[in-house]
């Protein structure tokens, strides 16, 4: 948090009344603000989501167990798989983006400040539409509810005739709502990294993180759209009596689908690209060494990008489409993989030969990458469309998503979280702490997430508020949910940690780990303008240049 | 490490990027794009499907007149761009208040051409899978439309208050981007409409 | 700390987890023992019929690739983070700055688009080998149809209608006898899932869609809905009776039958068909025809109720009449307030309709 002293030589020491500093933080439109209130706001909703997904695992630990009734169990399922994707990752990897990219390119804001607030609050707009359907869902004179038909909100379930009261119109337009948030960034992003780098940044020489972050904010464009389309029918559906998902009107419901992940596929690269980001931020750092094969980095990105968009009826194989139309997602999933495992070995690659320091960050992305591989094997797995029609809607498949959001994105969370921490509130965070959270949590992870594939290896479905004993499931239940017990208490360790540093951390200067990006270059936190004067830049590591003038990068790139 | 300026020298050549509002206008025509493709989708997707109710050949005329005048605002917007931008500022009012005019003429049009389909011929959003995909994609174009004309609008306002000066040229180009989008749009359906599906 | 003290700390800690683990494992494991019979375990490992095994033998091939390619990748993780640590000794220089290197990067994007490849091609070999495989004429043919919260099955060719129990039979390879499903819903997506005899294939309103089955041994085979389809999908469960030649004529031969009309049942039957049970369910050889609800003609050849729900018992059956939201809470069945005496009879009937 930045502190409230106002940063001119001479005027040191001035506090203002707290009415004064709150009106500030609501009407900001300063990047670091705006960036610091995404990224809370996604941690806020991360312990909510993580309330609902304990809510389930307990009803879970044991076979028919009556810890929730069926009703309350599927709308604490639709309400994580949404609060995790739309309020939590999504908001954290925005925020962490609009605070560094202008840092990280030399510019002093984003292109449209104005936009960026708008974006935020739209966001954050939506997150509280969707919760206020727990209050009223079912209008007031009846008991609320929250959306229950799963965050995918497949048709025809989503029907009037299905799904009674308001409580997919929630989820609806809490969604149409933070998606016109989401596009917003996504032209921010552009239009900043495009039009907003200092003198010398050509693209080429731009920080990974912006790279990746131009990449996204393309997606987003196209990604986005779909479903807010699918969402625009859905409401003419419910409302105006409109028939696109409408079967008996000879409506498609496979069409929906379609719909959906086109966005739903797009999506989570969408939530991945940025946590490669910070793992190729980071991990240079801490090995003390420059990315290993950055143009080749870019090019994965662009082409994971790409591709991206054509793999998305992987999630439909089980539909029925034709043995062509299957084998053309297998060709194209498999793909993919290509690019994306590149991107693991150019990793390894800036390790090799380099001096490892374990600290916090990169505890965190050796986390990640160890886990992000065996997530991405599980992928190739299920996009081996025979064996798909086994594994989907298992187990197995939630287990997979959330060995690449947890064990990936949130692993590369959190190491962006220590390792930007010192900019952003000036403190250094306690070091023994983070490494009980990186151990707590790790643990924690395993034990949930690696037991989770059996289950579905011996035929448990997903979504299922109980299960029949005597198919060899219980162990394994009993197993994920005791792993939760461990990631609470490391994200306990992770939350008091940041708090009690922010107080009593000590001052961590502009530059606490020798890196090498712009950002690094001012204060910690940075004054209100960022720079006092337009860096310009010659090279990809212009602190290196500066530190070490005898070996510049620019004479090697 | 202390703070550190880096003083760009003299001597490097001009650092030249593009405009931030062209670039964040072309990213917003894209996302439009991409929300109009899945309605454009829908509408072929559906061709033929409906069970039952007018079908399109039974109820739909081609608009010509709506289409020549959307279209022509395209050129007419495109003058008073080259009219401001050569600081000729009431040519650029003159062909404003035209574009205006046939923006509003298209709209109008449409109305026209639905009062008399939900009238005349019994088809409205609910009737049937023609029906719903039509009014939709036809009405998120119009609603394009509509939000392209409340720029244009204060615009003309502004322009009749005289603020509207050459040094604006680059703004209202930039709008004008989104309005030539929105004619592209109609163009594609138009003949997704009118042409392919009739 | 020195290098060997910081490894030797490190490893005592990671032993200590360990064994912490381990422990625990093993507790959970005598807590819960294994279940009581294991080929109750719908395991996608243990295939019983042939799109299974044709899929089961396919996951292997994947799993050797990828568990190869994690061994490779996960070994130089391991490499890297062990020889290329900070010694405690350091001299404080940094290391060499290496930018890539073409070749490493040629040959780390050849070798995947490779393997990408031949897992392609031999994914589309399976692919096409079950989902064009040929209907056989000794096929029996059923179509399923998914409901909110059951399954209707119908042999057209064989004229019987039942529900949430499928039976067929086990099919021999010189005279194979596969079964052929069609699949379609009358409301929401469902997914028919027996994992031992096929992979999934969804149950979509307003389309069609097809599955095969070729069971090699007889057995019960369990199985449940695989598509969230609304408040009791987890109860939407299947059992798969793969039956002897002689015992599947039996059994279809009885299905055939209309209802017996037992005398001694009338009253229940009186309440059957005053009540608005005709108007959900159907008995062949009365007035019942409903169809909303599951085919009761031969209920009590089924082994459970409310579509694998509960056990088929008196007691079971009783409870269900007076209240489904016991056994299934959101079931859309409703509960009749039909007085004691009334359930008695009723549940007498119904026991009467073998």
């Amino acid at each position: 948090m930045a502190s409230e002293t106002i940063a001119i030589t001479g005027a040191a020491g001035i506090t203002r009344p707290i009415s004064e500093r709150l009106h500030d933080w609501i009407v900001t439109v300063d990047h670091k603000k705006l960036g610091i209130l995404y990224i809370v706001y996604g941690l806020v909703f991360l312990v909510v989501g993580g309330i609902e997904a304990t809510i389930m695992r307990i009803q879970l630990i044991v076979p028919h167990n009556h810890f929730v009734s069926p009703q309350v169990f599927n709308r604490m399922m639709t309400m994580h798989g949404t609060t995790m994707i739309f309020f939590v990752v999504m908001p954290i990897l925005f925020g962490f983006g609009t605070y560094l990219i202008p840092l990280m390119i030399g510019a002093r804001d984003m292109a449209f400040p104005r936009l960026n607030a708008f974006s935020f609050w739209m966001t954050a707009f939506g997150g509280l539409l969707l919760y206020f359907s727990f209050i009223g869902g079912n209008g007031l004179y009846g008991a609320g509810t929250a959306p229950d038909v799963g965050w995918w909100a497949y048709a025809p379930l989503t029907s009037r005739a299905f799904s009674v009261g308001h409580s997919t119109d929630f989820w609806t337009l809490a969604l149409l709502v933070s998606g016109v948030g989401s596009i917003g960034t996504g032209v921010n992003f552009i239009a900043t990294i495009l039009c907003m780098r200092c003198p010398g940044m050509t693209l080429g020489k731009m920080p990974l993180l912006a790279w990746l972050n131009l990449v996204v904010g393309g997606m987003v464009l196209f990604c986005i759209s779909p479903l807010t389309a699918a969402q625009v029918m859905l409401s003419i559906d419910r409302y105006l009596g409109g028939h696109f998902f409408d079967t008996q009107a000879g409506g498609s419901a496979v069409l929906w689908m379609h719909f959906f992940w086109i966005f739903g596929h797009p999506e989570v690269y969408i939530l991945v690209v940025p946590a490669f980001a910070f793992v190729s931020e980071i991990v240079p750092v801490f090995s003390r060494k420059p990315i290993f094969g950055y143009p080749i980095m870019v090019a994965a990105t662009i082409g994971i990008g790409f591709i991206s968009f054509s793999v998305w009826a992987h999630h439909m194989f089980t539909v029925g489409m034709s043995a062509y139309g299957n084998s053309f997602f297998v060709f194209t999933t498999a793909a993919i993989a290509v690019p994306t495992g590149i991107k693991i070995f150019n990793w390894i690659g800036t390790m090799w030969g380099g001096k490892i320091q374990f600290k916090a960050p990169m505890l965190f992305c050796i986390g990640f990458l160890f886990q992000f591989l065996i997530a991405g094997l599980t992928g190739i797995m299920l996009g081996a469309a025979p064996f798909n029609w086994q594994l989907s809607g298992s187990y197995f498949v939630v287990a997979h998503f959330h060995y690449v959001i947890v064990g990936g994105i949130m692993f590369a969370v959190f190491a962006a979280f220590y390792y930007w921490f010192p900019k952003m509130s000036g403190r250094m965070y306690n070091e023994t702490i983070a490494k009980w959270h990186f151990w707590l949590f790790f643990i924690g992870f395993h034990l949930t997430f690696d037991f989770m594939h059996i289950p579905g290896i011996l035929g448990m479905p997903r979504r299922i508020y109980t299960y029949e004993p005597g198919r060899g499931w219980e162990i394994w239940n009993f197993i994920v949910t005791i792993g939760v017990l461990f990631q609470i208490a490391g994200v306990l360790a992770f939350v008091g940690n940041l708090l009690s540093s922010l107080f009593k951390g000590e001052p961590a200067g502009s530059d606490p780990w020798d890196a090498w990006t712009l950002e690094w270059s001012t204060t910690s936190p940075p004054p209100d303008y960022d720079f006092a004067t337009m860096p310009a830049v010659k090279s990809r590591r212009p602190l290196w240049d500066l530190k070490h003038p005898e070996d510049p990068d620019w004479k090697y790139e | 490490m202390s703070s550190l300026a880096v003083a760009p020298t003299r001597t490097e050549p001009e650092w030249i990027l593009p405009s931030r509002g062209r670039v964040g206008m072309f990213s917003l025509i894209v996302a439009e794009s991409a929300i109009f493709t899945i309605f454009v989708v829908a509408y072929i997707f559906y061709i033929g499907k409906s069970l039952s109710g007018p079908m399109p050949k039974d109820v739909l005329e081609i608009p010509i007149f709506n289409t020549i005048c959307l279209l022509s605002s395209s050129l007419t917007i495109h003058l008073a761009v080259r009219a401001l931008r050569s600081a000729r500022v009431n040519a650029f009012g003159l062909w404003w208040f035209i574009t205006m005019a046939l923006g509003t003429i298209f709209l109008v049009g449409t109305g026209r051409e639905w009062w008399h389909l939900i009238f005349d011929k019994g088809l409205t959003i609910s009737t049937n899978l023609f029906g719903t995909t039509y009014y939709s994609l036809v009405g998120l174009h119009a609603f394009h439309v509509t939000v392209g004309l409340i720029g244009i609008v204060l615009a003309m306002i502004f322009t009749l208050l005289g603020k509207v000066e050459p040094v604006h040229s680059e703004r209202i180009d930039v709008f004008s981007m989104y309005w030539h989008f929105v004619d592209a749009v109609w163009v594609v359906v138009f003949t997704v409409v009118y042409i392919i599906g009739r | 700390m020195k290098y060997g003290e910081q490894t030797r700390r490190l490893a005592s800690k990671v032993a200590g987890i360990g064994i912490l683990i381990a422990g625990f494992l093993l507790a959970a494991r005598l807590c819960f023992g294994g279940p009581a019979d294991p080929s109750q375990i719908p395991s996608i490992f243990k295939p019983q019929s042939t799109p299974a095994d044709s899929i089961f033998r396919l996951s292997m091939l994947v799993l050797t690739i990828t568990g190869a390619i994690f061994a490779v990748v996960f070994s130089l993780l391991v490499y890297a983070i062990s020889k290329y640590r900070r010694r405690g000794d350091d001299d404080g220089r940094e290391p060499p700055q290496v930018y890539g290197s073409n070749q490493v990067e040629l040959a780390w994007t050849v070798i995947p688009v490779l393997i990408v490849l031949v897992l392609f091609l031999i994914t589309a070999r399976v692919i096409h080998s079950i989902q064009d495989a040929p209907q056989p004429p000794g096929a029996i043919e059923v179509v399923a149809i998914g409901h909110q919260f059951w399954w209707e099955f119908r042999y057209p060719t064989l004229g019987v209608v039942t529900a949430n129990e499928l039976h067929v039979p086990v099919s021999n390879p010189s005279h194979p006898t596969p079964t052929f499903m069609t699949l379609s819903s009358a409301d929401t997506d469902h997914s028919f899932w027996v994992p031992r005899l096929a992979g999934k294939t969804d149950l979509i309103p307003n389309r069609i869609n097809h599955m095969w089955i070729e069971p090699h041994e007889t057995g019960v085979y369990v199985g449940q809905c695989a598509q969230y389809c609304g408040v009791q999908h987890a109860k939407m469960l299947l059992r798969v009776y793969v039956d002897s030649p002689e015992q599947f004529d039996r059994w279809v031969q009885e299905e055939k039958r209309p209802a017996v009309l037992n005398g001694s049942a009338e009253q229940g039957r009186q309440v059957f068909e005053t009540t608005a049970c005709v108007n959900c369910h159907a008995i062949s050889g009365t007035v019942a025809d409903g169809r909303f609800g599951p085919d009761l003609t031969h209920l009590m050849s089924r082994d459970t109720i409310a579509s694998g729900a509960a056990p088929n018992t008196p007691e079971q059956l009783k409870l269900w009449l007076r209240d489904p939201n016991a056994i299934k809470p959101g079931s859309l069945m409703p509960a009749m307030q039909l007085s004691e005496k009334d359930l008695d009879a009723l549940t007498a009937y119904l026991e009467t309709l073998r």
